[in-house]
């Protein structure tokens, strides 16, 4: 494919940190002791640990070897789907690194921290904003810490209620952490079949949901890029029986200024700031999963709360019904300073443009790659398509064979075999970062990877041949694990 | 909007090939009694330099500016940070990649993430170490689950008072909706834990300490883990200052079963408290029940060293609600930063580095001490409690003025410990701004 992104290019060797360097050799500056020496506890004292001695350039030049054998979004195009990998702005990176907040105790005098209360406070109300939730706390690490953060809520509820509950809907398109962040609550995850149409249908939700049942945690959009149209309907029987709704927002980059969440009946949500709200993924972290809930559930939120009293901004403790805390101090900061600045940056109609793009783009690589690929719900997507391998199969080609092909031609490949409801996924999520002419590259690519696949299958199962390493041995890793050198 | 590529001819030919006519044709299956009636309250667009202004404004309502002197630890810590970290960890390749599921283009994170567990363990005195937890509080939460997930039928874990208050209430928060039960260990008059109540307690899973503890002291955790293992219970060794192990033992080496931290101190600012970095090692028997990421060496097909994620059967994306935790991104980019750290100090810079803080603070002590102050008689590291002979609180406000932040306030962590102070000092802490202190003190 001439057009395509990918090429050759000069990879070095670089060996592990502890095979290079040699005792007394050091890459960083330490100042001189300006105190006397102190006696030391000597029955406490160590041999210190066995780290390499390296100088500063061996440092750099070991990590911008490593750093050329990844790929990132800066790099090409990143169309993995529910991830959402949309560009990470640099004036977000800048803001972050100011040294007014990497300076910044967490543990100062709330006088003292006015400007970080502030952001905090009005991230928030941001958030709120954009999602129709009347109240936010930001300080969950992560989505699955969200997510438990809003188990956690959910529990706290029902305890208020004095009723106990031990199960949990969960549909079959939900995201995968969700049974397990359910489960670390005590609730035990009940499955929810989609109906043909790859959504949730309203008369399986009454079939299943009782006043055993806690609630429901649905994705929406959901994990095959579908919205949830029954929502309303669904949320409505959730509620008759006394459970709760909630929604995995990791797909909010379909939805934003579009869909009111809390007008759909959701109780609990919680974002991704690293998926929709563009903050760096940083090769699995630090991500924020800000947790965002209904009126009536704030008071169950994790102090402290970030407030305003309407004099200054303050730090409430005070909060009986609360589950408590979920971090150390209010979450990764950091992050949030990204993401508030993302929103400075784009406000409220480049937001919603940013999600009609995004859906644009998606239901443009779905409408020229059907036909190449298996499409098994013809449906209106939304940010994100699922193809699946079903057309390949005849010659024995796999979607783990394509994703490695498209990998040789300068893509990271979509998210493979998830969902796990359709056999063979491939999973697109082009976000609303890649113009046109990039797309229609990508759908050539693609198109000529599926021709290979019927003219020449053994260069796909060899794929990928143009990366520092070739196809490597999972199960050697796992049945012999070597997690260390 | 210079993040969006779209033009209007853009638009209207991808409209053609989808077939709608307006955006409004492009959301057909959202109902309209889900969507919001207006536009989204939100600030206006900012330009770059409307950011920047904006975003110094904040900054300029932070009386304690970049420039203060802070004497304060307590799970965040003033370290210097080499040049080289920001500009390693700004490459783009690392910090816009995501989780590493492709391992051929991921082979910079994976082989980053494999010396971080390396690098890690050894540090810990631990044989195996994950590729990282959200922060010190959660992986102590982790911890002690996992602990009770090796003991299959115990049901309590007993937690010190000595460990960080913040990481206790995480802990408890975990805990509420679970059967189990935490029971917290009083703390002696010279800072270490108070175990004899160890032995009253039965049905006991594991025991929390952590060292250096929140006073900075240093528990003897050999002599615990003694104690702990005689009753079948696991010890759980956390901690939130890990430079304290280039100078004294490591958790592993004294009989600690899991070990959790943070790791914040290692090349990581402290950015109001997060993110910072929670690393998580055991013992290599336990690792099938240990919760997180892990990443293996392995070979290509053609017997080229290479890393993968391994071991993914212990988590959620597999085992569902029988997963080990139901963590799945962790700190990332944070576990290359701690790495870089650990090494460009190298063996023999971090023995050096952890002596000048606990000099410093010594120096301090003896000062302080001189002056009529207090302080817990077990040894410390960087950290200490110190009682002074009168009301220090007038000084304290004093201190502030001059941008120094000279201790933090127990009460309301310790109502016994009121009028108590928690003091930090580091490399980075001037012998002049201690000096100062203690001339406050002694007025």
């Amino acid at each position: 494919m001439k057009n395509a992104p990918g090429d050759s290019g000069l990879i070095l060797k670089e060996p592990l940190l502890w095979e290079k360097g040699k005792k007394g050799r050091n890459g960083m500056s330490i100042p001189e002791s300006d105190v006397p020496a102190a006696s030391l506890p000597e029955d406490l004292l160590g041999e210190g640990p066995d780290f390499p001695d390296l100088s500063e350039i061996d440092v750099v030049r070991h990590y911008t070897r490593l750093s050329q054998w990844n790929f990132g979004v800066d790099t090409g195009m990143y169309p993995l789907g529910s991830c959402t990998m949309k560009y990470n702005p640099k004036i977000n990176e800048k803001q972050a690194a100011a040294p007014g907040i990497t300076a910044a105790h967490p543990l100062l005098p709330e006088e003292q921290c006015q400007g970080m209360l502030k952001l905090m406070y009005e991230l928030q109300n941001h958030l709120a904003a954009i999602t129709g939730m009347d109240a936010v706390s930001l300080q969950p690490a992560a989505g699955a810490h969200g997510e438990l953060a809003g188990m956690l809520v959910f529990a706290a509820y029902h305890r208020s209620r004095n009723s106990t509950r031990t199960k949990i809907l969960i549909p079959d398109t939900a995201h995968g952490t969700n049974p397990a962040s359910a489960a670390l609550c005590g609730y035990r995850p009940v499955k929810v079949v989609s109906g043909r149409r790859g959504i949730l249908e309203a008369s399986d939700i009454k079939d299943l949901m009782d006043e055993e049942t806690a609630g429901i945690m649905i994705t929406n959009p959901n994990t095959l890029g579908l919205f949830e149209e029954n929502i309303r309907e669904i949320a409505a029987l959730v509620h008759e029986k006394g459970g709760l709704v909630y929604c995995d927002g990791a797909n909010m980059n379909a939805i934003m200024g579009i869909v009111d969440l809390k007008k759909c009946g959701v109780d609990v949500l919680h974002l991704n700031l690293h998926k929709t709200f563009s903050t760096p993924h940083g090769g699995g972290g630090p991500g924020a999963g800000p947790v965002c809930v209904t009126a009536e559930l704030e008071k169950f939120l994790p102090v402290p709360r970030v407030a305003y009293d309407g004099d200054a901004y303050v730090l409430q403790y005070d909060r009986p019904d609360s589950i408590g805390r979920v971090h150390a101090f209010f979450g990764n900061f950091g992050v949030l300073v990204r993401a508030y600045s993302y929103i400075l940056a784009m406000g409220a109609e480049n937001l919603k443009k940013a999600s009609q793009y995004a859906v644009l783009n998606a239901c443009y690589v779905k409408e020229s790659l059907k036909g190449y690929l298996h499409l098994p719900y013809n449906r209106p997507c939304m940010h994100e398509v699922v193809f699946t391998d079903k057309l390949q199969q005849d010659k024995k080609v796999s979607t783990l064979d394509m994703a490695k092909r498209l990998m040789d031609c300068g893509y990271h490949p979509p998210t493979i075999y998830f969902p796990l409801v359709v056999s063979g996924a491939i999973m697109i999520e082009p976000t609303e970062s890649e113009c046109l002419e990039d797309l229609d590259v990508f759908i050539e690519v693609f198109k000529n990877v599926v021709k290979e696949a019927d003219e020449k299958p053994d260069l796909l199962r060899a794929s990928p041949t143009r990366f520092k390493v070739r196809r490597l041995d999972e199960t050697q890793a796992a049945r012999n694990p070597c997690l260390r050198g | 909007m210079r993040y969006l590529p779209h033009t209007e001819e853009d638009i209207q030919t991808m409209m053609a090939r989808i077939g709608v006519k307006n955006f409004e044709e492009l959301f057909p299956t959202v109902p309209r009694d889900c969507r919001h009636d207006e536009a989204m309250a939100l600030p206006p667009p900012h330009t770059e330099w409307e950011i920047d202004a904006h975003m110094e404004e904040l900054r300029s309502m932070m009386s304690m500016g970049a420039q203060g002197n802070v004497l304060v630890g307590a799970g965040s810590y003033h370290h210097n940070i080499p040049s080289i970290i920001p500009s390693l960890t700004s490459r783009s390749e690392f910090l816009t990649a995501y989780t590493p599921y492709q391992p051929e283009m991921a082979q910079g994170t994976l082989q980053g993430v494999f010396e971080y567990q390396t690098l890690t363990a050894r540090l810990l005195g631990v044989d195996v170490a994950n590729a990282s937890m959200y922060d010190g509080a959660s992986a102590l939460a982790e911890g002690l689950l996992m602990a009770l997930r090796l003991s299959r039928k115990k049901k309590k874990v007993a937690v010190s008072r000595a460990v960080h208050p913040h990481y206790r209430d995480v802990v408890a928060t975990y805990f509420r909706p679970t059967e189990f039960e935490v029971v917290e260990l009083p703390f002696q008059e010279d800072g270490r834990t108070d175990l004899s109540s160890l032995s009253d307690i039965s049905d006991l899973a594991a025991v929390a300490l952590q060292s250096p503890n929140f006073f900075g002291v240093l528990e003897d955790l050999q002599a615990a883990a003694t104690v702990i293992h005689a009753q079948e219970a696991l010890l759980v060794a956390g901690f939130t200052e890990p430079l304290a192990f280039g100078l004294f033992k490591n958790p592993g080496s004294q009989g600690a079963d899991i070990v959790c931290g943070e790791g914040q101190s290692f090349g990581i600012a402290r950015s109001f408290g997060g993110p910072g970095l929670g690393m998580f090692g055991c013992k290599e028997q336990f690792v099938r029940n240990m919760p997180g990421r892990l990443v293996g060496e392995t070979v290509d097909l053609e017997g080229k060293r290479g890393f993968v994620l391994t071991l993914a059967t212990r988590e959620q994306h597999i085992r569902r609600e029988k997963a080990t935790s139901n963590i799945c991104s962790n700190q990332g980019i944070n576990t290359i930063t701690a790495t870089m750290y650990m090494a460009a100090l190298g063996g023999s810079g971090i023995a050096k580095l952890a002596r000048l803080n606990y000099d410093k603070a010594a120096y301090m002590k003896e000062r302080l001490a001189e002056a009529g102050a207090t302080l817990f008689a077990a040894p410390g590291f960087n950290e200490f409690v110190v009682e002074f002979s009168g009301d220090f609180s007038g000084a304290h406000k004093a201190l502030l003025q001059e941008n120094i932040f000279a201790g933090l306030e127990l009460g309301r962590y310790y109502p016994e410990l009121q009028g108590r102070y928690l003091f930090c000092v580091t490399e980075t802490t001037p012998r002049a701004v201690i000096d100062r202190i203690v001339e406050e003190v002694k007025k």
